[in-house]
């Protein structure tokens, strides 16, 4: 997904000459490199300086440009939370984040690079839209649209390569969900990664009789709130399923959502409040109960629970 | 051309201390606010926006206008009547200060007020964010520059030397950094609470052209602004050695007046002497 990013930069550099490129040391991983190499003088590297990366994102914006910030998910929304808070979301600058290496997808590099808050991070300052592609197809429609979208954004960037689940004419809207399978027994809601698993768990479903609906939420902030209860409506009960942990990001996020607009059971599929370790990628999220088997066993308790007294 | 500036320097002094009675008084009525380190940096920010910035009142967001971010945000009650006065809004508006509904927040906020160019008040994020305008005028060929004023206590925080190194790298000499050396912080001074010297040094090695002054004589920051604006190359920090509480006695180098409101009594009393000290100008 990250050399889809990379190359998606590239594009939007020629598109657009307001777009400059921050990044903190680490281009190759990030794949900045590539726009570096094509537009230099709109590159800088700031070194291993996250807070201070974001600070000159946010005055190359008050000076006009585009600027998007790389570096990984958790020095941005951790290390350089206070400036984002500050100089990002409460002074409205128009500063892009692009958090590459979400989730656990740096799996081998252990907990201190695995991403587990940072959306609950971002969800909870004001003015920040949250975005979270679920494949390279996305990730190559959203970098324009967020350039395009006015004020500041958090995307997050896998850097497995994760099965492609969407066509070249999918179209990516901010803030609009999408229904990707039809179903009236239960709704699985995925974001990033984990919708290729919310797809795999709901063919399993119907092995087992079993219709489940299949929703994407690329974009946790702001939640699609009218298309989420309009789909939860038909099957009364949801699970949840991200790369993050199950406190604060997309499972908050319909819960809340939820609790206020249309009562329904929710099971929360993601990382239970725990570090994580190091290994390879699929069987860490397995081993941390993001596997198929974890959504169809969600989607079977949350099913009994329908009907239960709220 | 001597007399004319040391005339205009004159008019600066006198400007600078009346915005101190006048800052007295907006914090005196909140019963909040920054004396301290806003009457350090009087004369400064006068300078500034009296004199120096390229600025239009009547069209803040004028595209060549000079920047000027105040990253010791704490400052912003001189920053405010420095702002009223010179015209960005009415001078009525520093009555609501730190209020419900004001457009004065307790520190500056650009949304909401005309003529602050960002958003401050963290410690440590200015120069930051200054390097990032004088990039974007660079990549513009721009001719406008940016000036960031900073409190000394502020050089504790480790993002203001990521943001010198920055400007050292890209030889940002669109680029100034003033710092109000007051030589007292919230806690005490700062040489205990956090050694700064060889404070000249540092931003030498930093790759900065640095400029000492008395942060408190208008004639001279007027020179060292000239200078640094006619330099080419690297950014230059004017070191600008001040006193916290400049112009009343028992406020001058204690930090218990960093972030306390003045009673009644000390209000006079303050009153008394800031006026004083204007009459002698």
């Amino acid at each position: 997904m990250r050399k889809a990013y990379g190359e998606a930069l590239v594009d939007l550099g020629a598109a657009n000459p307001g777009v400059v490129v921050l990044d903190a040391d680490v281009s190759a991983s990030t794949q900045t490199w590539m726009f570096a190499q094509r537009y230099p003088k709109r590159f800088f590297n700031l070194g291993i300086s996250e807070a201070n990366v974001i600070n000159v994102a946010a005055g190359l914006a008050l000076g006009g440009k585009v600027p998007f910030v790389n570096t990984f998910a958790f020095l941005i929304s951790l290390r350089a939370a206070e400036q984002v808070r500050t100089c990002v979301a409460y002074s409205r600058t128009n500063v892009k984040m692009a958090a590459a290496y979400g989730g656990l997808s740096d799996s081998f590099d252990g907990p201190t690079h695995h991403s587990i808050c940072d959306l609950a991070v971002m969800r909870s300052l004001p003015n920040i839209v949250v975005l979270v592609p679920a494949d390279s197809v996305e990730v190559r429609k959203a970098v324009p649209a967020v350039a395009e979208y006015k004020g500041p954004v958090y995307l997050r960037v896998s850097r497995a390569e994760v099965p492609v689940i969407f066509d070249e004419d999918h179209r990516l809207e901010i803030g609009r969900g999408v229904v990707l399978r039809d179903g009236d027994d239960v709704t699985l809601i995925g974001t990033g990664v984990m919708v290729s698993r919310c797809l795999e768990a709901a063919k399993a479903l119907r092995k087992e009789g079993v219709k489940a609906q299949v929703l994407e939420m690329h974009t946790l902030k702001p939640l699609d709130e009218e298309m989420l209860v309009e789909n939860v409506k038909k099957t009364g009960a949801v699970v949840t399923v991200e790369e993050h942990s199950v406190i604060g990001g997309l499972g908050g996020a319909v819960a809340e959502a939820l609790t206020k607009r249309y009562p329904a059971p929710v099971e929360r599929v993601g990382v239970q409040d725990t570090f994580t370790e190091t290994g390879p990628y699929f069987p860490l999220l397995d081993k941390y109960g993001l596997g198929v088997i974890d959504v169809v066993r969600a989607a079977d308790r949350v099913m009994e629970r329908k009907g239960e007294e709220p | 051309m001597e007399n004319h500036s040391k005339q205009l320097a004159l008019e600066l002094s006198r400007k600078a201390q009346e915005f101190r009675i006048k800052t007295l008084e907006m914090i005196y009525r909140a019963q909040s606010g920054h004396i301290g380190g806003s009457f350090s940096a009087a004369e400064i920010i006068t300078t500034l926006l009296f004199h120096h910035l390229r600025l239009d009142p009547t069209n803040p967001k004028w595209p060549q206008r000079d920047r000027f971010i105040l990253s010791k945000g704490h400052a912003a009650p001189m920053l405010y009547v420095a702002l009223a006065e010179r015209g960005f809004f009415p001078a009525k508006d520093l009555e609501t200060f730190r209020q419900l509904d004001s457009h004065l927040q307790g520190h500056p906020d650009r949304l909401k007020t005309r003529g602050v160019e960002m958003t401050s008040g963290v410690l440590g994020h200015g120069l930051g964010v200054g390097v990032g305008l004088a990039l974007a005028a660079k990549l513009d060929g721009s001719s406008y520059r940016v000036y960031v004023l900073l409190g000394d206590g502020e050089l504790d925080a480790g993002v203001v030397w990521e943001a010198a190194m920055a400007a050292g790298k890209y030889r940002l000499d669109n680029l100034t950094a003033i710092i109000d050396r007051n030589r007292v912080q919230l806690d005490g001074p700062t040489e205990e609470v956090m050694p700064l010297e060889p404070l000249k040094d540092k931003w030498v090695s930093f790759g900065w052209r640095v400029i000492e002054v008395d942060g408190h004589d208008a004639s001279k920051l007027m020179a060292a602004l000239e200078e640094a604006a006619s330099v080419q190359g690297p950014p230059t920090a004017i070191l600008a050695h001040t006193v916290k509480g400049k112009g009343v006695s028992f406020m001058e180098n204690d930090s218990r007046w960093h972030g306390k409101p003045p009673n009644r009594e000390e209000y006079e009393m303050a009153l008394k002497e800031l006026r004083g000290g204007l009459s002698r100008i």
